[in-house]
């Protein structure tokens, strides 16, 4: 009974203020769009992270002859400097380090000439122009940084190198794209919770009657106001679902269905990764909506 | 049942209070008229008793509860209790009849059965037997507020509260709803009526409660209106505030026939009631032939004077 008459309310407050709850239902779908846009960029940078991370490893250049660098003075990295990193790596670095493979001078020509039969650029080079380098797989590879900072400077040691690094550019264009959504998400949230807000006032004032009436023969706080709570909270439903519904489309057509086929070698975000995040725009949803109708409606139809 | 102790409330900082230490006591099944010029406090009064105000000073009791120290989530309950009836009616335009009474017990939460019962004896009571699917558009004034009235009643309150429930409708139609209010009074209800009809208090011979600048001036247990220069000094006599209407060309004054038929279905929905209780209170009270006669005594004479 309550349950039927608060839903009858709520479907004629939702249809005499049709063009409100239209805005309302348009304005939470773009800004959840963007919401989930942003999710979904930083789902696909961690996925890209995931897989390429496992494959990237940090090179330690040791001194070739003839090197700049002030730690290669004594000139070519010795045995016994290659010994003392060894030690190093295998005391100091022994959690990150994950696996340490020698790349000799010969494995690198070997390395390079396989790779460049004809020579680099019509040079022919040998096996002295190499360098040899420690090629560490580290547990983590986020932890460049600990790598970098214990190995950088000891004697022997030229250079140390992220392969990471080749990702940056790509990985900073993603995060700034998310960044980018996230902020748009943000305005229109605010504009989202604001048109919420007035429309929840509108329809209170054009039920002013009723509600007076209500509060006069003794109904409850809760079922005078719920009717406008439900009535937003439909309208900020509709527009998460609209969102979650257009990212899907998005992600299969877009993505699974065209890149996927063009350029295969890349995980994407599957629609898989859409389902994961639609709770999440629902929850925004509600949140926005709860939270602006108890501020609205506190004001407007207090007992 | 209603009981002022020394209340007083002031709505801005500074201004003349609009109730001034007013104490009041309304026994249960009373009938009081509250009269008073304009910004005397009446209304002020009847909002206390709703709890839309909260005294300044001194305590409000309704119905047993200390308003004063009542929490908000008990305000809705204490609201059941009472029903308000209006000059202007309000009706909800877009309900029937039988919709705008069923919208009381809806929101309070009443099962279907009960409104699919109570609903169609409390039209019958007012007299509105048959017009249920009518909108407020379509009836008259005097029709209007007796289905106002069913809302406030369906419940079954222990108070009916009325702010000047005749000051839009026209002497005889007004008479039809006082005789509905005398009705509902003798059920045992308490009414609290707010009014400027001097000649309804005066013919209806009840507890009178006159209220001055926020004091009580006068509390008589069978009152008149009163002076009216007295009531209402700075304007005297003008038929425009006291009662809009009279003594003007008017388009309609007699009542129209809707009403009087409203008013026979009523008292015939009455008169079977009587007959169904074995001990009706109507016949057994003396008091209230006295009224009926009066009542009908100047039903004659006033549309002699204004038909």
């Amino acid at each position: 009974m309550r349950l039927q008459f608060v839903l009858t309310e709520v479907l004629q407050g939702l249809r005499r203020n049709l063009t409100m709850v239209v805005s309302v239902v348009l304005v939470t779908f773009v800004s959840l769009t963007f919401v989930g846009s942003a999710a979904l960029l930083q789902t696909q940078v961690d996925k890209l992270k995931g897989d390429w991370y496992d494959l990237v490893e940090v090179s330690v250049f040791l001194c070739p002859e003839g090197s700049t660098a002030p730690t290669c003075a004594a000139g070519e990295a010795t045995q016994e400097q290659m010994d003392a990193l060894r030690e190093v790596i295998d005391t100091e670095l022994g959690d990150v380090v994950a696996q340490v493979y020698v790349e000799t001078k010969a494995d690198a020509f070997e390395a390079f000439s396989e790779r460049y039969p004809d020579g680099y650029q019509g040079t022919q080079l040998t096996e002295d122009d190499m360098q040899a380098s420690f090629r560490l797989k580290l547990v983590d590879p986020e932890q460049y940084e600990v790598v970098a900072d214990v190995l950088t400077g000891r004697e022997g040691v030229e250079v140390v190198e992220d392969q990471r690094a080749i990702f940056q550019p790509l990985f900073l264009a993603l995060n700034r794209a998310s960044l980018l959504a996230a902020g748009l998400a943000g305005v229109m949230l605010l504009a989202a919770v604001l048109l919420i807000t007035t429309t929840i006032r509108l329809s209170a004032m054009s039920r002013r009657r009723e509600t007076g009436i209500m509060r006069l023969v003794g109904a409850s706080n809760l079922f005078v106001q719920l009717p406008f709570l439900l009535e937003g909270a439909i309208a900020a439903v509709l527009g998460a679902l609209l969102a979650a519904g257009g990212l899907w489309l998005g992600v299969k057509y877009f993505i699974t269905d065209w890149l996927q086929e063009s350029v295969n070698w890349v995980a994407y975000v599957t629609v898989g990764d859409v389902l994961r995040v639609a709770p999440l725009l629902i929850g925004i949803a509600v949140g926005l909506a709860v939270v602006s109708s108890v501020v609205t409606l506190n004001r407007y139809t207090r007992v | 049942m209603i009981r002022f102790e020394n209340v007083s409330k002031v709505y801005a900082r500074g201004a003349r209070p609009a109730l001034d230490d007013v104490t009041v006591d309304v026994a249960r099944g009373e009938f009081v008229f509250l009269v008073g010029a304009s910004g005397s406090g009446k209304s002020t009064f009847l909002r206390l008793v709703l709890r839309e105000e909260r005294p300044t000073a001194g305590r409000v009791y309704v119905a047993g509860r200390d308003l004063s120290t009542i929490s908000s989530w008990k305000v809705p309950s204490l609201r059941r209790s009472i029903g308000v009836v209006f000059q202007d009616f309000r009706l909800l335009p877009n309900k029937t009849v039988y919709e705008n009474v069923a919208f009381a017990l809806q929101v309070i939460g009443r099962p279907r059965h009960t409104i699919k019962t109570t609903v169609p004896e409390v039209l019958e009571m007012v007299g509105l037997d048959g017009k249920e699917k009518r909108r407020p558009h379509e009836l008259s004034g005097g029709e209007q507020q007796r289905v106002a009235i069913a809302r406030a009643f369906v419940n079954r309150p222990q108070i009916l509260l009325a702010d000047e429930p005749t000051g839009n409708l026209d002497p005889t139609t007004s008479l039809g709803i006082m005789r509905l209010l005398d009705r509902i009074n003798r059920t045992g209800t308490t009414v609290v009526m707010a009014t400027h009809d001097d000649e309804i208090v005066n013919e209806m011979r009840k507890r009178v409660v006159e209220l001055s600048t926020g004091v009580v001036v006068r509390d008589e247990a069978i009152g008149a209106y009163g002076e009216r220069e007295s009531i209402l000094p700075q304007i005297g006599s003008t038929p425009v505030l006291d009662a809009p209407g009279r003594n003007q060309p008017q388009i309609r004054v007699s009542p129209e026939p809707a009403d009087i038929e409203a008013e026979r279905a009523a008292e015939a929905a009455a008169a079977r009631a009587a007959e169904a209780v074995p001990h009706p209170a109507s016949s057994q009270d003396p008091a209230y032939d006295v009224v009926q006669q009066v009542l009908a005594e100047h039903g004659r004479t006033r549309a002699g004077r204004e038909g």
